[in-house]
């Protein structure tokens, strides 16, 4: 699905990504933890294609597309999704009335017929289910008034709208209560399949009950220093992230 | 032919002192401001970010003209439907099927001596060339009671070179009447066009007037419009102004709120990029208590181009409970755009609600990010931010004709759906 080598890439002068590899496979979750400053969402926002960043080095193929040489909307089109960790108010962008439009040049772009009015509607009331999400909420303007929750289920709504080849929650789980994140996660486990892969940004062990990954990485220093599976994840809530640091000071 | 002073509008000698039945009064101060009243400047406070020393340098002149179909001006599919090139009245380009209570008479086929006029003539060079050279125009009565459900449209059109079309528009709304009226102001072809505009407007008690009004001249024409409304008790006025093209525009809305339990609502929308120009000045003066006025304007602003606004409200010392609310916004799309946003309230009066705001950004990058990486082009979540922007603006038209004519505009000259 997704191949990232050697990646560097720096904002202003300071380099963040230092050379960082990660192969994400169709049908897997990954999850991505590590200290603050480490670079996580630094590497969800050159993923997505955020032009504050530079890549420096390294490349990143999309199921044999070079991502890096894509518009940020392009990107979109290719399948990639990343659900923000600070999703935007937009005053007066209805919420429907964006996705409508992003999903029509998504499908132009494939050379698709636009979807229906019917058909997105159906869509709409299907996929807010999922998350919960009151139409109502659906349909006023993109996350203005919204509480955190809310904001965090709209972007899960919109992922489902979209169907993304590969997503990247960027710490969706920050911020939440229980029961939103078993809202979130329960729509991210549902969206699930083996043709699509989701990368998950977290601080938090908690949101690796919900939505289990099958491998956990740690990103520290602008690299992923190590590797393991759920277990780890469990081990670093518990340990911090000192001893990883130790262990690669020798 | 008549001479005005040398550093004034340069008058050809085949442009000639109006033969409309102004009133001689006003004529002779009219000409008489004209000779000793230099053309402003910026050190002039009311004209310190418009520059009009360009309209000193063209040799005007006034041609009548002809077109041959005029459907591509016309807002509103109304049936009452006045038609002007140049200031002249086109009978052939006009549909005259006045509604009842409603009587509408061109200014040159007005028998008897046009009233005094309401708009102030000392020092204000442009009214008193729009008086002294007066074209033609339209007086617009509606009947007491009348419920006019028929838009009136009136259109105005510059096509030639050099041409200085001096036009107005006299409404009267009486008692208790409801009406709508619709005016729109454009360019079939040339440069250096001037359209000086005056519309005086009164507003009978507990009337109910509507005004969309509609600039979609050239980025080679000049428009100066004023507009002098005064409002009687429990009367509700509107007026909503969008400025859609023009290389120098400057609007000035003067409404004295003279009677208790009105309403006024001003609203605008000015679009500009390349070189353009726009200004809009507005007062409103709250003379008398229990009125409220709301006033909405907002700008998008491109390329090279400048953006004046200044809104002033007066609540007089005896005014109490006023409600008065202004804002003004603006969007810069460029590096270079700019905009000078003054909102003012002089208040007398010391039980009264009044709020004016003013603010000036650019577009939001992040959400324009944030709408690019679920899949809209650039340009869309551009467009799309701007609409929201202008759009409460837009929302403000009632008459879905105006609404949509709109629209075709602002696809057909910014390339923006709304």
């Amino acid at each position: 699905m997704i191949t990232i080598k050697n990646l560097h890439a720096k904002i202003e002068d300071k380099e963040i990504l230092k050379g960082l590899n990660l192969e994400v496979k169709a049908g897997e979750v990954h999850a991505i933890m590590g200290p603050n400053g480490a670079g996580k969402s630094t590497l969800a926002s050159v993923l997505a294609g955020r032009e504050d960043y530079e890549v420096t080095e390294g490349t990143v193929d999309l199921d044999g597309e070079d991502l890096l040489d894509l518009s940020t909307e392009e990107r979109a089109w290719a399948g990639l999704f990343l659900a923000f960790q600070y999703p935007v108010e937009i005053p007066g962008v209805s919420n429907i009335n964006f996705l409508r439009t992003a999903i029509n040049e998504t499908r132009e772009h494939k050379g698709q017929e636009p979807i229906s009015a019917k058909e997105f509607m159906a869509m709409v009331r299907e996929k807010s289910a999922l998350v919960e999400l009151d139409a109502k909420l659906a349909s006023r303007s993109v996350n203005e008034g919204f509480s955190g929750g809310e904001k965090k289920r709209n972007e899960i709504f919109q992922m489902a709208m979209l169907n993304p080849k590969l997503s990247i929650l960027d710490e969706t789980d920050s911020g939440l209560d229980i029961d939103a994140l078993r809202i979130v996660a329960n729509g991210v486990n549902k969206l699930k399949s083996d043709n699509n892969a989701t990368i998950v940004i977290t601080h938090y062990q908690r949101l690796l009950d919900y939505i289990v990954p099958d491998f956990v990485h740690v990103l520290y220093d602008g690299k992923i220093v190590k590797t393991g599976g759920k277990e780890l994840a469990l081990e670093l809530e518990e340990k911090g992230y000192d001893w990883i640091k130790e262990e690669i000071a020798q | 032919m008549t001479e005005v002073a040398n550093n004034n509008i340069n008058i050809k000698s085949d442009l000639n002192v109006t033969t409309l039945k102004v009133s001689e009064n006003d004529k002779q101060l009219a000409l008489d401001v004209l000779n000793k009243t230099p053309l402003p400047t910026t050190r002039v406070e009311a004209w310190k970010y418009t520059r009009v020393a360009k309209l000193g340098k063209i040799d005007f002149t006034n041609n009548k003209a002809t077109l041959n179909d005029v459907s591509s001006y016309l807002i509103d599919d109304t049936k009452c439907s006045f038609v002007f090139v140049n200031g002249h009245f086109s009978e052939a380009l006009s549909s005259q099927e006045i509604p009842s209570g409603v009587s509408i008479r061109t200014l040159s086929a007005n028998p008897s001596e046009l009233n005094n006029s309401t708009i102030k003539l000392e020092g204000e060079v442009f009214n008193a060339l729009n008086t002294a050279f007066l074209n033609d125009g339209v007086q617009i009565d509606i009947a007491a009671n009348a419920i006019v459900e028929t838009p009136i449209q009136v259109i105005h059109i510059l096509k030639g070179d050099n041409i200085m079309s001096n036009f107005k528009m006299m409404i009267n709304a009486s008692k208790s009447s409801q009406a709508t009226i619709t005016q729109g102001f454009f360019c079939e072809s040339g440069e250096n066009n001037f359209c000086n505009s005056t519309s005086e407007i009164s507003v009978g008690e507990n009337a109910v007037l509507r005004i969309e009004k509609i600039q979609y001249e050239s980025e080679k024409t000049f428009h100066i419009s004023t507009e002098q409304v005064k409002q009687e008790k429990n009367s509700n006025f509107g007026i909503n102004t969008f400025t859609l093209n023009g290389a120098l525009v400057r609007n000035n809305l003067n409404i004295d709120v003279n009677g208790q339990n009105c309403e006024t609502h001003l609203n605008g929308a000015y679009l500009l990029k390349n070189k353009q120009h726009v200004d809009n000045h507005t007062i409103v003066d709250h003379k008398v208590p229990n009125c409220e006025s709301h006033e909405l304007y907002k700008g998008v602003i491109d390329d090279n181009s400048t953006a004046v606004f200044n809104g002033k409200v007066f609540v007089r010392p005896d005014a109490q409970k006023i409600n008065a609310f202004q804002s003004n916004g603006n969007v810069l799309l460029s590096d270079s755009a700019s905009i000078n946003s003054k909102p003012e309230l002089e208040i007398y009066a010391d039980d009264v609600k009044c709020s004016h705001g003013s603010t000036t950004g650019q577009l939001d990058e992040e959400a324009v990010f944030y709408l690019r990486a679920r899949g809209l082009s650039e340009k869309s979540a551009r467009h799309l931010m701007v609409a929201a922007f202008i759009g409460d603006v837009l929302d403000k038209i009632t008459n879905e004709n105006v609404k949509t004519f709109t629209h075709n505009i602002l696809k057909e000259r910014f390339d923006w759906d709304f």
